[in-house]
């Protein structure tokens, strides 16, 4: 472009960084750069999660691109914010970018000039994209892109991430991009009457604008140690409500200098939908049917891969048992690690097949709206609006979800949302409450079409959704904060969601889960397999030898099953199992469901494979199987059935409200950075669980 | 032209800004494009009656009643 004269040997900017507000279209190109070769990174000691990809030039050029999360400013009100002003002006970051693109979105220039004039004024050489410049033509808008590019004094380009266009030309700015220090466009004297220059050195900013950034951000524990910040009269909110008045004006000047608009016309369709969507009473029925035929589909079209999964792993197991020399490897790797990693990956196809609605939902603009008619509700719970999607995504697993709580700004929202996340009929309850369902309650149908064993099931799921909210309502006394409650939000356009922005989600919640809880699941599941198959002293080998005399009277099959129960029982996990009966005997629980409680915590889906493991049926049994064992099974003192409705209850109830995850656990004390809160949500959700299963066990008994 | 606050408004209503009552919900607004000078109409009330959805400079901001009576603005 014209301001940069190209040196004899360009060289090309390593890492290049996209920023833009929020709904700018900004991750459509990010995906039209780099296509799949991208990451997630997740750095150390911040939560938010960044993108990384890379793509290659005509010239065949490697240019690394970071996408950072939306923002307005430059000033961070939340978390991810937070994270995109590192990044820019840290110039120590690891991923501070040599070039960022500021993408725009082109029917909105002025909030998109704000932040652009920022970096600007921030030193960062800076690219303006001006993206979906499809819908602006449409609109007749007109931009004039030479005089903006004038008036900024950096390149500025058009494209349309849809389709593509432009980007060709995008790629030859970046390759023959050669740094420069951009010339500030606002006029500190505006702002403040402070010298700038001062701090610039003392900070080692690049700019006195960069100072002033820093100085705002700073927080107040630096600023008494700095002799110089004592000096800067200027208070920090006055500072930013000088700057954005002066900011705008610039913008104002831009827009009015270089865009010319055509009578305001007002998108219809989204109004049509608006005043159906967040309608005094279609909008609920309306999110209420959505909501159900998303569960519907969930279970629908997740019960055939799920299959696929299972048999997988069961082929996989049996393969590797055959390869392998009999012994404590061939062991781990069936019973702990393949056992492990099956009852992981079997709960992908649920987790994605959920986080695909939900990003067709927040993609195509949807789900603004539903935190907009919620969030009166939500408040009422010391949530917010915003909270409602984790707390949906917690009904397919409660880590991704708990991750996905980062967009709430006002902190003591975030974590009561946190808190009561786990409250959720998480994916990992179904096979728990399947099989104690069709254990106690009759296959029966009522009121002539609905199955009472279905009405249970999503009795159960309505008892975790309203406990969640009872909690939120009790936490919100407890928790405090200073920080004020804000509900200011874009509500975008409507627009068809991408079908690769879809897939990026599905693809990044996987991970998430798969890296986040999977490799606590495995790693859990194989102590608790230890715990499982060894005992203290001889107590194995004295079982061993007791069957070995038994030969005639049963099978080898019934040996085989008989031993592995008598095992269990004489096992580390079975002493933990009876050494817990004393305190759950009150929940009508015996020890049998005690060494259950333990290995859940790896993931409560466990419970099925150790109930058909202690009832002596193998550990691989299919679920029909261990229900008439555990139907059969009888309290060895009174003769009576173990399983009533009572004690069936009671442990769904338990399941419905304990919190055996551990990696929910282990997420919790990441996001909010300590053992304080996974501690009190732990002893929190135990006593819950703990006191409702007395209380149900004593009623129905 | 008479002061009035944004929360005053009924649906349908227009006014421009002209200062705000609060400066934390200055900021965050004015950084959204929303700044003194803007022409703001209040395009609907959640079902509930709060949050209230406004237009403002060409795009559509949903804020909290609380937040909206620290708007101060003139009717048109």
């Amino acid at each position: 472009m014209a301001f940069f004269t190209p040196s004899t040997n360009p060289a090309p900017p390593l890492k290049i960084a996209l920023a833009g507000n929020p709904n700018s279209g900004k991750s459509t190109l990010f995906n039209l750069l780099t296509g799949l070769r991208q990451k997630t990174g997740n750095f150390p000691g911040v939560t938010v999660d960044l993108h990384l990809g890379t793509f290659r030039t005509n010239s065949h050029l490697k240019i690394e691109v970071i996408d950072l999360p939306g923002t307005y400013s430059l000033f961070p009100k939340s978390l991810d914010e937070q994270l995109t002003t590192d990044v820019l002006c840290d110039k120590n970051h690891k991923q501070h970018p040599s070039l960022t693109l500021v993408v725009a979105d082109s029917t909105n220039l002025k909030r998109s000039l704000y932040l652009c004039t920022q970096l600007i004024d921030i030193g960062m050489p800076v690219i303006l994209v001006l993206n979906m410049i499809d819908i602006a033509q449409r609109r007749t808008i007109v931009i004039d892109e030479e005089k903006l590019s004038l008036m900024l004094g950096v390149s500025v380009l058009s494209v349309n991430s849809k389709s593509g266009a432009g980007m060709d030309k995008l790629k030859k700015a970046i390759e023959t991009f050669v740094p420069y220090s951009p010339k500030p466009l606002v006029d500190l004297k505006e702002i403040s009457s402070d010298n700038w220059v001062d701090l610039q050195t003392h900070l080692g900013a690049k700019t006195p604008f960069d100072a002033l950034v820093k100085y705002v951000n700073s927080n107040d524990s630096l600023q008494e140690k700095s002799a110089i910040f004592e000096q800067k009269q200027s208070e920090k909110i006055s500072l930013q409500t000088n700057e954005s008045i002066a900011r705008f004006k610039l913008s104002e000047k831009l827009v009015l200098a270089c865009v010319s608009y055509p009578l305001r016309e007002i998108n219809s369709l989204t109004k049509t939908l608006d005043n159906w969507f967040t309608h005094k009473i279609w909008g609920f029925i309306i999110f209420l049917f959505i909501l159900f035929c998303i569960f519907q589909c969930i279970f629908t079209f997740s019960e055939l891969p799920m299959e696929w999964i299972e048999n997988l792993f069961v082929w996989l197991s049996n393969s590797v048992e055959k390869a392998l020399p009999p012994g404590i490897l061939n062991d781990i790797l069936t019973k702990g690690i393949l056992a492990g990693l099956g009852g992981v990956v079997v709960f992908i196809p649920q987790i994605a097949f959920l986080f695909a609605f939900i990003a067709i939902l927040e993609d195509s603009g949807y789900m603004a709206r539903v935190s907009f008619i919620m969030d009166k509700a939500m408040r009422k719970f010391g949530l917010n609006g915003k909270s409602i999607i984790p707390l949906i995504s917690g009904a397919a697993c409660a880590v991704p979800a708990i991750m996905g709580t980062r967009t709430i700004s006002n902190s003591k929202e975030r974590l009561i949302t946190i808190l009561v996340i786990p409250l959720m009929s998480c994916s990992a309850r179904i096979p728990v409450y399947t099989l104690l369902i069709s254990l106690v309650v009759p296959n029966v149908r009522v009121l002539g079409l609905l199955n009472m064993q279905g009405i249970v099931l999503m009795a159960l799921y309505l008892i975790g959704f309203l406990s969640a909210l009872g909690a939120a309502f009790l936490l919100k006394y407890f928790v405090k904060t200073k920080e004020k409650s804000y509900f200011i939000m874009e509500l975008p356009i409507y627009r068809v969601p991408q079908v690769k922005q879809v897939i990026m989600v599905i693809y990044d919640k996987v991970r998430m889960f798969v890296y986040e809880a999977g490799k606590i699941i495995v790693a859990i599941s194989v102590i608790l397999w230890l715990m499982a198959s060894y005992a203290p002293g001889n107590a194995m080998q004295k079982i061993d030898e007791k069957y070995a005399l038994e030969k005639e009277r049963y099978s080898p099959e019934e040996i085989d099953h008989l031993k592995a129960s008598d095992k269990l029982e004489a096992s580390y996990a079975g002493i933990a199992g009876k050494f817990i009966e004393p305190i759950i005997a009150p929940l009508g629980f015996d020890w049998k469901i005690g060494i259950s409680l333990v290995t859940s915590f790896a993931a409560r889906e466990v419970f099925v494979g150790t109930m058909a493991t202690i009832y002596s049926i193998g550990s691989d049994a299919d679920e029909l199987s261990v229900r008439e064992k555990m139907k059969e099974a009888r309290n060895p003192t009174t003769g009576q059935p173990v399983y009533t409705l009572a004690v069936g209850f009671s442990l769904m109830i338990f399941y419905a409200f304990a919190l055996q995850c551990m990696s929910t656990i282990a997420v919790v004390y990441r996001e909010t950075g300590g053992y304080k809160w996974p501690l009190i949500q732990l002893l929190f959700l135990s006593a819950l669980a703990y006191c409702s299963s007395f209380v149900v066990y004593h009623v129905l008994q | 032209m008479a002061e009035i606050l944004l929360s005053d408004l009924k649906v349908g209503e227009q006014g421009t800004v002209h200062h705000f009552n609060d400066q934390f919900i200055a900021l965050k607004l004015m950084e959204m494009g929303c700044l003194p000078g803007e022409k703001i109409k209040v395009e609907r009330f959640a079902p509930m009656g709060d949050p209230i959805a406004i237009s403002v400079a060409g795009y559509s901001l949903s804020l909290r009643k609380n937040e909206a009576a620290m708007v101060v603005l003139q009717k048109s």
